[in-house]
């Protein structure tokens, strides 16, 4: 099936992506991407230590990969913005996932500083991914601005409570014309493949996999159930009704 | 959700006897917010130049005890000897004394910290949210600031005399820092000090207090138990280990996105035993003498308390990893600096 994702000048194939964050060995990493066949790691800057090689997350994620560095951490766009240009100053490339976050208890990005920093940084000539609450208005505005997919959140990040936002999700996959990737709050690999039946372009996520007893395994479960699900949007999933329904009630007798 | 009641509860004794369920699901929580991580940083002490008395303090202004306060060069040295542990989370020192380590003394050091390290945190005496305002343009993202005790009695008792006897100005100061817009604020009760359970309940409100109102810091708590120190100052209050863990486990399960910080005043077998309890923060490689990073001697007696766990940052690492946890050496990156 050749059905990739194209997301700036990247061919992406495998639609789970997944995170660094919360990992017991950063060794774990490559193996994880050896059996679940990831391509898209995300990698928040402020971990990234150049100082370090040993210790340094950039030195375990295989060149193969795709790496979106992230902005964990700002609480503005312009703490955003700085971010993302010390990211490709170590030579993180030009992908950003904007994530700004000014809420410790929610953890719940800011949609107008997203939006903002969505702005400044296309200028700067970066495929910025901004994480957003699922609003279909600011995500407009992002796409205008240039974005390059949109990554609103299933439910606060690591909660692992899953698609709690699948209405407004539905309703961006619908009305934005970008790679809408659900991003945060998904625990479950069913949860993923709901995500994807339901025309999401890909799934993000982290604390699923990296807190599971076995996260190289978990990693697998959920690119499967995400190609699972793309399979099912591509094939065209059945109208759901209330009561059982023979094929032709009414006028079976004319066959 | 978890109530203040429910905490007070999990401090009482009954709860005593649910050590263990308290520890599953402590671990459970600490593993959904952190992972399996732990954050090493590691103190350094500018001065110990001090205007208090506080009684179970080696820094007292009342001890014979060498004074030093670093040149900007012997910072350097000692940033030098500190990031070459690999090493890039670093907490500054001082005592109170305004007039040996004012608050230009210490922006000058983060000046030349900012070239080896990615957080700099401050422990020093109380300032002013202007203060502390300046010393984050400078480059400070941290701000710990121990209450040592909450009883208010208990308090005018062990600070007799110095700046140091105005509680309410050193209780205010962890929400001073917040307002001057620190990205972590670490606070805590010295324990052994008075009840442990008053104390860590009353360090739970405040920290619960902080974290519900200024959503963007991320508000940790310490659990130091005294140590011995000159002076020869004896703890009234018993904390023997058990109430540590208990104190660990209800601050974990109060709040559960909370930091919590364990430092080298306990040793290093109950350590390894704390890191699946809660604990998301250690100091490693730890000095609390002036100096003590880069001075080629064994000790130069200017320390503030006598350490337990004496462990390297390797050591660390390595104990961390058999445990099946990742040492975090890295978790900022600097931003006001040049591109």
């Amino acid at each position: 099936m050749t059905d990739a994702l194209i997301i700036g000048d990247k061919k992406i194939q495998n639609r789970f992506f997944t995170g660094t964050g919360k990992h017991p060995n950063n060794a774990l990493i490559p193996k994880l991407v050896d059996e679940s066949g990831v391509e898209v790691i995300t990698v928040a800057l402020r971990r990234v230590d150049l100082n370090n090689p040993e210790e340094n997350i950039l030195s375990y994620i295989p060149k193969k990969c795709v790496l979106l560095p992230n902005t964990s951490g700002a609480r503005n766009a312009e703490e955003a913005v700085r971010i993302a240009k010390l990211a490709r100053a170590c030579g993180c490339g030009d992908w950003v996932k904007i994530e700004v976050i000014s809420d410790n208890k929610y953890l719940l990005p800011d949609n107008y500083q997203t939006a903002k920093a969505t702005e400044m940084l296309v200028k700067e000539g970066f495929v910025v991914l901004p994480y957003v609450n699922p609003d279909l208005y600011s995500a407009k505005d992002m796409e205008s601005a240039g974005a390059a997919a949109i990554m609103p959140l299933g439910a606060p990040i690591g909660t692992n409570r899953g698609l709690q936002t699948r209405e407004m999700v539905r309703i961006l996959i619908n009305e934005i014309n970008l790679p809408i990737i659900v991003d945060a709050g998904i625990g479950k690999p069913s949860e993923a493949a709901e995500a994807m039946e339901m025309g999401a372009a890909a799934v993000l996520a982290n604390t699923a996999v990296a807190t599971a007893r076995d996260p190289v395994n978990m990693a697998k479960a959920f690119s499967m159930a995400v190609e699972a699900g793309r399979r099912a949007y591509l094939a065209g999933l059945g109208p759901v009704k209330v009561d059982a329904e023979a094929s032709s009630p009414l006028t079976g007798f004319l066959d | 959700m978890i109530n203040e009641k429910d905490f007070l509860a999990l401090l009482s004794p009954a709860a005593a006897e649910h050590l263990e369920l308290m520890a599953q699901k402590a671990h459970q929580l600490t593993n959904q917010h952190f992972g399996r991580t732990i954050q090493l940083y590691t103190p350094m002490y500018l001065s110990n130049h001090c205007s208090n008395h506080c009684v179970y303090c080696s820094f007292s202004v009342k001890h014979h005890l060498m004074r030093k306060k670093l040149t900007l060069a012997e910072v350097e040295k000692e940033a030098e000897s500190i990031s070459a542990t690999g090493l890039r989370h670093i907490l500054i020192l001082t005592g109170e004394s305004p007039k040996h380590s004012p608050v230009s003394y210490i922006a000058d050091c983060v000046k030349v910290l900012k070239r080896y390290f990615d957080s700099i945190a401050i422990e020093i005496y109380p300032l002013t949210t202007e203060e502390y305002q300046r010393l984050v343009d400078a480059g400070v993202d941290g701000l710990t600031i121990y209450q040592e005790v909450y009883d208010e009695g208990m308090y005018s008792k062990l600070h007799p005399q110095g700046p140091k006897k105005n509680y309410h100005f050193r209780l205010d100061a962890p929400e001073r820092g917040c307002l001057a817009k620190m990205r972590g604020v670490n606070i805590g009760a010295l324990l052994g000090l008075e009840d442990w359970r008053k104390e860590a309940f009353f360090t739970g409100l405040h920290a619960n207090y902080l974290q519900n109102k200024y959503l963007d810091t991320e508000i940790s708590v310490s659990i130091p138990r005294i140590r011995p120190n000159v002076g020869g100052f004896t703890p009234k209050f018993d904390v023997n280990d058990k109430s540590l863990v208990q104190i660990i486990l209800a601050v974990r399960l109060f709040m559960p996105r909370a930091g919590i910080a364990l430092s080298t005043r306990e040793r290093a077998e109950l350590r390894n035993n704390l890191v699946k309890l809660g604990v998301t923060k250690m100091s490693a490689g730890v000095s609390t003498e002036v100096g003590g990073h880069s001075d080629s001697e064994e000790s130069s007696g200017t320390g503030q308390f006598q350490i337990s766990d004496e462990r390297d940052v390797e050591e660390m690492k390595t104990m961390l990893y058999k445990m099946g946890y990742q040492p975090v050496l890295k978790d900022w990156q600097f931003l006001n600096g040049e591109m």
